[in-house]
This record gives C-alpha cells, sequence and structure tokens, in this order.
C-alpha cells in the first residue's frame, strides 16, 4: 500500500471537521437535556396521545397512542399527496399540450396559466384559496346540488359514500383484469417482435378492465349503493350535512392550490420533452410509411417520455413535500399532527423532529433510487 | 349567382363565404360582449338551453364558412392560420374568446370601478369592489412589519444605498472590471451585513459602524497614492489598523462626552417584518447559499472517496426533507445542540437553515453544468500544468456557471417564493403580517384584497427575475 499524504490529508481533515460539529452537538444536546430533564427514547410512541384529530382516514381518537397518530397524519400526507398529483398531471398535460399547439389564443392561454400560477408563492396560493376563496362558498342550508347529490359548502364538500356488498370480490375481478391485461401485452409484443402482428391492444385491454368488473357484478353477487348525504339541523342557525363522505375545506384548499401550482412544472417538463423529439424522427417515421398515429405512439411519445418521466417524478415529490404547507391551514397533515401537536404535548423535540424528517427522507430517496432504476432501464443502448 | 355548396367553403364562392361566416362570427361575439358588459340578452325570446349555445354555434358556422385556404386575402389566410386551422381548434378558440369576453367586466369592476381607494377607515368601503383602503391603511405594517414607524427611513436608507452599491458594476471601467468579482463575492455582502446589522438593528453599536465607515473612506482614499507593488498588503492591514485607532484612541471618549450621538435605537428582530423581511432574507440566504453549494457540487465530484460520500449525504438529506420541517429544526431542536448559555437570534437560524436547504438545490445545479462540460476541458487545463484549484476557478467553473444559469435563476426563484415559509418560527414577512391584519377585529372580512396585493407584488418580482435570467443567459451565451 502506498500512502500519499496529498491524498489522506484533505479526508482527514474534513472527517474530523465533521466528527467534531457533531460531537460538539450531541455533547451539547446531551448537557442540555440533562439541565432540563428531560429523557431521550422513542418510548413515548406507544404512550395515549389525548389529542384529537379533525379529518382522519383511520378510526383514530384520544385514546390511542402516538404512534397512531402520526399514522393519521402520514395516511393524510399521503391522501393531499395522490389527489394533488393526479390532478396536476392531468392539468399539467393538457396544458403542456396547449403550449404546443399552432393555435394562438390556445397557446397564449397556457402560457399566461403557467407564468401565472409559477410566479405566486405556493402558500400565498393556499392562503388565498383558503381564507378568501373558499369563503365565498354558501352555507350548508344554502347551497345547491350538484348533479343533485354533491354539496360544495363553507364547511366542506360533502359527496355521496359507496356502500359496497362483497367488495373483495369485485377487488378481486379488477387484479384479474390487470394480471389478464399485462399478459395480453406480453404477448403482443412477443408476437409483433416474431410476426410483425400488431393486435389491437389498447381495445383489449379496455374491453378486460370493463367487462370482467361486470361479470361480478352479474354473478358476483356484488352490489353497490349510494349514500347521499343529508341536511341535518344542529341548532336553530346551524346546519351540517351527514351520511356519505365529507371532505374538509382546508383538504380542498390545499388539493387545489397543490395541483394548480404543480401543473404549471409539470407542463413546462411536458413541453420540454415534445419539444426535445428532433422534427428528423417524426419525418424518418413518416418515410418509412407509418400513419400520423403509429408516429406518435410508436417514435414520438417513447422518445418523449423517456425526458417527460424523470423531471415530472421530481415535481410529485416536490408536491408531496410542499403538501406540508398543510400546517398553515390546519389541515392535520403529518407535519400538523406530529411536529405540531404531539411535539406541543410530550415536548420530546428531537425525537419527534427526527422521526417527522426521516419519513420524508426516506420517501424522496425511495423514489430518487426507483428513478434511478427506472432511467438506467429506459437509457438509450449506445453501442 | 352559381349554386353554392354549403358544406365545403372554397375559393371560387370567397365573397359570399367570406361576408356569411365573418357576419355570423361578428354577431356571436358581439352577442357575448353585450351580455357580459351591458348584460343585455340579444337572445333572450330563444329557450334557455339554445340562447345559452346560440354564440357558441354561430361563431363555429361562421369560422367554419371563413375556413378558406389560400384565399388571397391576407389577414383572413393570417386568422385562419392562427386559430382556425380546424374545427377543433375553432371551438377552443372561440372558448377562449368568449372566456376572456366573460371574464373582463367582473375582474374590471372588482380591481377598479366599484373600488374604494379613498378614506382610512373600514366605512368607505361599501361598495361590492376591492377596499384598497385597506391596503393603503396597513401598507407600512405590510412594508417594514412592526418596524416602529418613525425609524422606517434607516430600512428604506439601507436598501437604497445597498441599491446603489449593487449597481456599482454597471458604472465599473475596465480598470474596475477585474475586481468586480472579488467585490460581489466578498465585500458587498460584507457591507450589505453592517449596514443591516448596525443600522436597521440599531443601538449603540452604530459608532462602530461610523468608525468602520470612515476608516475605509480615509484607507481607500490614501491607497491612491500607494505603489501598487504595496497595495495588497496596504489594505490587509490599515483599513483595520486605522478603525482601532480611530475607535480606541481618537473620537470615542470625545462623542461620549457630546451625549448628543447617542446613537439609534435598538429594533430587535422580532419586530422586523413585511416586505423588507422578504428581501433581507432572500438577500442573504442568496449570497450564502450560492458558495456552500458551489462547495458541495466540487464535493461531489471530488476524487476522494470520503468526501463525496459526506457531500452527497448533505445534498441528499436536505433535498429530501420539506422546508417547513428544516424551520421546525432551527426553531425547536437546534437550540438543544448549543451551549446552554449560547443563543443565536431567530432571523439568525432561519437564514442559515433555508441557506443550508437552498445550498443542497445549487450544489445539484451545479453539478449538472459540472458534468456537462466535456473532459477534453479538464484535459486540457492539466496539461498546461494547473492544479486542482486553478483548474476550477479558471476554467472549468467559469463555463459550467454559464451553463446552469437558467437553473440557478430558479433555485433562487424558489427561494424568494419559500420566504413566507418563516411564520412557522414567528418571523412575519408580508404574507405573514397579511394573516394578522385579517384578524384585525376593526378590519375583518379583507382577505381577498391583501392575498391579491401580495401575489401581485410576488408576481413581479418573480416574473422579472426570471425574465432577467432570460437576458443573461442570452448574454453569456457562447458557442463551442
Amino acid at each position: 500500500m502506498n500512502f500519499k499524504l496529498k491524498d489522506i490529508g484533505p479526508q482527514l481533515m474534513t472527517v474530523i471537521a465533521v466528527v467534531l460539529v457533531f460531537g460538539f452537538f450531541t455533547y451539547n444536546a446531551q448537557v442540555n437535556m440533562e439541565n432540563r430533564g428531560i429523557d431521550f427514547g422513542y418510548g413515548f410512541l406507544s404512550q395515549e396521545s389525548s389529542f384529537d384529530v379533525q379529518f382522519s382516514l383511520i378510526e383514530y381518537d384520544g385514546s390511542h397512542s402516538y404512534f397512531r397518530a402520526y399514522l393519521v397524519g402520514l395516511l393524510n400526507t399521503i391522501l393531499v399527496s395522490v389527489i394533488g398529483i393526479f390532478f396536476a398531471t392531468i392539468l399539467g398535460v393538457i396544458v403542456g399540450i396547449a403550449r404546443l399547439s399552432p393555435n394562438y389564443l390556445i397557446n397564449k392561454f397556457a402560457a399566461f396559466y403557467v407564468e401565472f400560477f409559477r410566479n405566486i408563492p405556493l402558500l400565498l396560493q393556499i392562503f388565498f384559496w383558503y381564507f378568501a376563496a373558499l369563503r365565498a362558498l354558501p352555507l350548508p342550508q344554502d347551497a345547491e346540488a350538484m348533479f343533485g347529490v354533491a354539496f360544495l359548502t363553507i364547511k366542506g364538500l360533502f359527496v355521496p359514500a359507496f356502500i359496497w356488498q362483497n367488495f373483495n370480490i369485485f377487488l378481486y375481478s379488477i387484479v384479474a383484469a390487470i394480471i389478464a391485461i399485462i399478459v395480453i401485452r406480453y404477448q403482443a409484443k412477443k408476437l409483433q417482435e416474431t410476426q410483425g402482428k400488431q393486435t389491437p391492444v389498447l381495445l383489449i385491454s379496455i374491453g378486460l378492465i370493463l367487462i370482467l368488473p361486470l361479470i361480478s357484478f352479474l354473478i358476483g353477487g356484488v352490489r353497490l349503493s349510494f349514500e347521499v348525504p343529508v341536511l341535518k339541523q344542529l341548532a336553530t342557525t346551524s346546519f351540517i350535512y351527514e351520511g356519505g363522505v365529507s371532505l374538509p375545506p382546508e383538504l380542498i384548499a390545499l388539493a387545489l392550490s397543490l395541483s394548480l401550482y404543480t401543473a404549471t412544472f409539470i407542463a413546462e417538463c411536458v413541453r420540454a420533452g415534445i419539444q426535445g423529439i428532433g422534427k428528423g424522427q417524426k419525418e424518418a417515421a413518416a418515410s418509412i410509411g407509418l400513419t400520423p398515429n403509429q408516429v406518435l405512439k410508436l417514435v414520438v411519445m417513447p422518445q418523449a417520455l423517456r425526458i417527460i418521466i424523470p423531471p415530472t417524478t421530481n415535481q410529485y415529490l416536490n408536491l408531496t413535500k410542499n403538501s406540508s404547507l398543510a400546517a398553515a391551514i390546519a389541515y392535520p397533515d403529518l407535519v400538523l399532527v406530529f411536529a405540531g401537536t404531539a411535539l406541543m404535548q410530550t415536548g420530546k423535540a428531537i425525537e419527534i423532529v427526527s422521526i417527522t424528517m426521516f419519513t420524508y427522507l426516506s420517501l424522496s430517496i425511495a423514489i430518487s433510487l426507483f428513478m434511478n432504476w427506472y432511467n438506467n432501464k429506459i437509457a438509450i443502448q449506445e453501442k | 349567382m352559381s349554386k353554392i355548396n354549403f358544406l365545403k367553403p372554397d375559393k371560387s364562392n370567397l365573397n359570399t363565404f367570406l361576408y356569411l361566416g365573418s357576419f355570423l362570427f361578428f354577431v356571436s361575439v358581439l352577442d357575448v360582449l353585450l351580455n357580459s358588459f351591458f348584460s343585455l340578452n340579444l337572445t333572450g325570446f330563444l329557450p334557455g338551453f339554445l340562447s345559452y349555445f346560440l354564440p357558441m354555434i354561430l361563431g363555429f358556422i361562421g369560422l367554419y364558412f371563413i375556413r378558406i385556404e389560400l384565399s388571397g386575402i391576407k389577414q383572413l389566410d393570417l386568422i385562419n392560420k392562427h386559430i382556425n386551422t380546424n374545427n377543433f381548434n375553432a371551438i377552443l378558440s372561440l372558448l377562449i374568446i368568449f372566456i376572456i369576453l366573460k371574464s373582463i367586466p367582473p375582474i374590471l369592476s372588482w380591481f377598479f370601478i366599484d373600488a374604494s381607494f379613498a378614506g382610512d377607515t373600514k366605512d368607505v368601503c361599501t361598495g361590492t369592489g376591492a377596499c384598497w383602503t385597506y391596503i393603503k391603511v396597513w401598507i407600512r405594517r405590510f412594508m417594514y412589519g412592526m418596524y416602529p414607524n418613525g425609524e422606517q427611513w434607516r430600512i428604506n436608507l439601507s436598501f437604497i444605498a445597498l441599491a446603489l452599491l449593487g449597481s456599482v458594476g454597471y458604472f465599473a471601467t475596465d480598470k474596475f472590471k477585474k475586481y468586480l468579482t472579488l467585490y460581489y463575492v466578498v465585500i458587498y455582502p460584507f457591507i450589505a451585513f453592517l449596514f443591516i446589522f448596525f443600522f436597521i438593528s440599531g443601538g449603540p453599536v452604530f459608532f462602530d459602524f461610523s468608525y468602520g465607515i470612515i476608516a475605509a473612506i480615509l484607507s481607500i482614499i490614501i491607497g491612491f497614492f500607494i505603489p501598487s507593488k504595496f497595495k495588497f498588503y496596504y489594505f490587509l492591514i490599515v483599513p483595520f489598523a486605522l478603525y482601532i485607532l480611530l475607535k480606541y484612541f481618537i473620537f470615542y471618549e470625545e462623542l461620549i462626552e457630546l451625549g448628543k450621538l447617542d446613537g439609534l435605537n435598538w429594533v430587535e428582530t422580532g419586530a422586523w417584518g413585511g416586505l423588507s423581511l422578504t428581501f433581507i432574507i432572500s438577500f442573504f440566504c442568496l449570497i450564502f447559499c450560492f458558495p456552500i453549494g458551489m462547495a458541495f457540487a466540487l464535493g461531489r465530484r471530488s476524487g476522494f472517496p470520503l468526501i463525496r460520500y459526506i457531500s452527497i449525504g448533505f445534498i441528499e438529506f436536505w433535498r429530501g426533507v420539506p422546508l417547513i420541517t428544516v424551520l421546525f429544526m432551527s426553531a425547536v431542536m437546534f437550540p438543544m445542540f448549543l451551549p446552554a448559555d449560547f443563543f443565536i437570534d431567530k432571523l439568525v437560524r432561519c437564514i442559515i437553515a433555508i441557506s443550508l436547504f437552498e445550498a443542497a438545490y445549487v450544489a445539484e445545479v451545479i453539478r449538472g453544468g459540472l458534468q456537462a462540460l466535456p473532459r477534453g476541458q479538464y484535459e486540457a487545463a492539466k496539461s498546461l500544468g494547473m492544479g486542482y484549484w486553478r483548474m476550477h476557478i479558471f476554467v472549468i467553473l467559469p463555463q459550467a456557471l454559464k451553463l446552469v444559469i437558467p437553473g440557478i435563476a430558479n433555485t433562487f426563484l424558489a427561494l424568494v417564493k419559500d420566504t413566507p415559509l418563516i411564520f412557522v418560527v414567528g418571523l412575519l414577512e408580508i404574507v405573514g403580517m397579511l394573516n394578522l391584519a385579517k384578524t384585525n377585529p376593526e378590519w375583518l372580512g379583507f382577505a381577498m384584497e391583501g392575498y391579491v396585493f401580495a401575489a401581485i407584488i410576488f408576481w413581479i418580482i418573480c416574473y422579472a427575475m426570471s425574465k432577467y435570467s432570460y437576458n443573461l443567459e442570452q448574454k453569456y451565451k457562447t458557442d463551442r
């Protein structure tokens, strides 16, 4: 072994510096906690939390543990992120394509949307929707029904609930449909590679995903009914809807602003992706006799998706992290429930903040690892 | 007149189709226009459903009629090419025209026509429009936070002075151009810090500040007469010597005796706020996050494995967590990590936290630029006998940074847009002040005005920044 001081020196110095800083912090933390009589540990997670959360996907009240409160917060974060991602993707793709439209008006309209929503802080948008726009909604007793069943009021959105019988059979039928589609896709690809035959995979897939669940309704004994929310009087001037599913206004404001804001970034990703495909690609595909549909399906989209997907995933991640702004309007997400209320009650600053950060960190590291794997998989193999 | 084939407009009956189509299109637009601006319903005699969709149908038929290829009329071809290429586009164009026509009157009336501007109490706001009086009354709070009214000239003066000092680069002659980087990276931030700390913060320390300025001016004046050979050492030593001389030997006693100059009032950082705080935080985070980010970008591409892993860990950690938890950490967790008698101001903790957070993003952007440089640049620099630092400072970084101007600008934009989050630690910049003002019992119910006002301000700042970065990108674009 041939160690050189030139190689070892800088590394050693960096490591010593890092260790010193961390040691300093840990030492101080120990001293401070001893002085204040706090002991370090994660045992509090199993204690009774004794605070209530307004909106929860799982059963929860004050008698459950802190860990359960953590789960409630995490699930609420995931819920708002999923809703936000869903709408942001739809809106973003539409706006991104509209940005490339030859139609002057559509093009400028999309550009206006992007420039407008991108340059206003997200927190301000959340406040705007929650404190200004949604406050203009009618009271429950004055609300008009949308499609006769849903009510958008100042106290939230009330929609009918699904009541299932034999829900598991329905679920199995969907899983079966998905498996069948995967198998058919695989076979179709093989068929095309070996014999050059094209199969209408999309039509078959749509058919399968519609027909199999339908069969489960007809012969599997699956029943579906709706529970429509009904207005109920609590006091002389206080009304509320009962039954059905109620979405609190915090959730609506948060999901709305998150999707409007993130859609602008997704739109830019989509635009960049489609613009990144050279004209020559389309012309070459057309010159070997592909129809415009085939050009889009076989040549443009696979290449464009390669450019679009990585930055878009990044935006999904940003959306998930931005959903922590929920704390500002009291939507009970991970930060508000756990790093807010639970921290106030227990005073375990280091443990709780570290758990919260670790949760977000593992979420984003998982996604970025997946992205790295995906990037390597779809990267063009240069010979 | 020959028989007209209504199904296919073509050039042979150009005028007929043109007049008919334009007429229909005009009628449809006029209908919506009158409807939205004067609330007249031209088609009111029709059943409700038809009356609602009639403009759409008429406009669509009109656009279909005037869709004639190569008509020979320049304007018509232009319209056809831009908004009327096929049926689908025609419908979308009509929709957008109608949406714009429909939304202009309510927006206009809310913003201007029905809005109240005069007076300084809530009573004047009786109309249905916006109440800009609210903004007018609260403007000092929105701009300066809880900073005492009488002292606000200090903030104004500091910002004007810093803006003037910042624009030095535009007026510098060629002789001084080479010092500009040094000026902007080291001297200017230092001056800015002095201004913020001693001038906006105030207090008896103001004396030190004035000594520093006197010392700096004196030493620069003397500096012109020093031979250039010794200039470096001169500026290294003399300003500080002068400063100490002034402080401890000459002026101090006399000023105390004079007793007149008892300095500025101390304004604690908790009282700072509003838009000025947004600027202060953005400014310092911007200055700090850039060098830190650059260091970690180089670290991540370093040949030493330990340094590389530490850099990766740092970058991925900050990029993986939301800013709000970082601020939480700076508020509740960070004090635990410091010695008990050691206190760091809330604002400073905030600035450190945001800087570290944004530095990770800057690092990734710069790494992108470093990776995009061809290996030939590194090899060429090495073959000239340059070492690591020399190679990076003179060859690699200038090129890499040029490449990543848009990315850096986006990060800085994100930074400015993230500043409202400091409400977590109890600092109130403009959005925080709005939330405070909105809960004031005398001014309830004007949330909308406040948020629109802040949105306009932020929009102007961010839009200007993105346009400026675009210009910068075009200016420094070099062909390779």
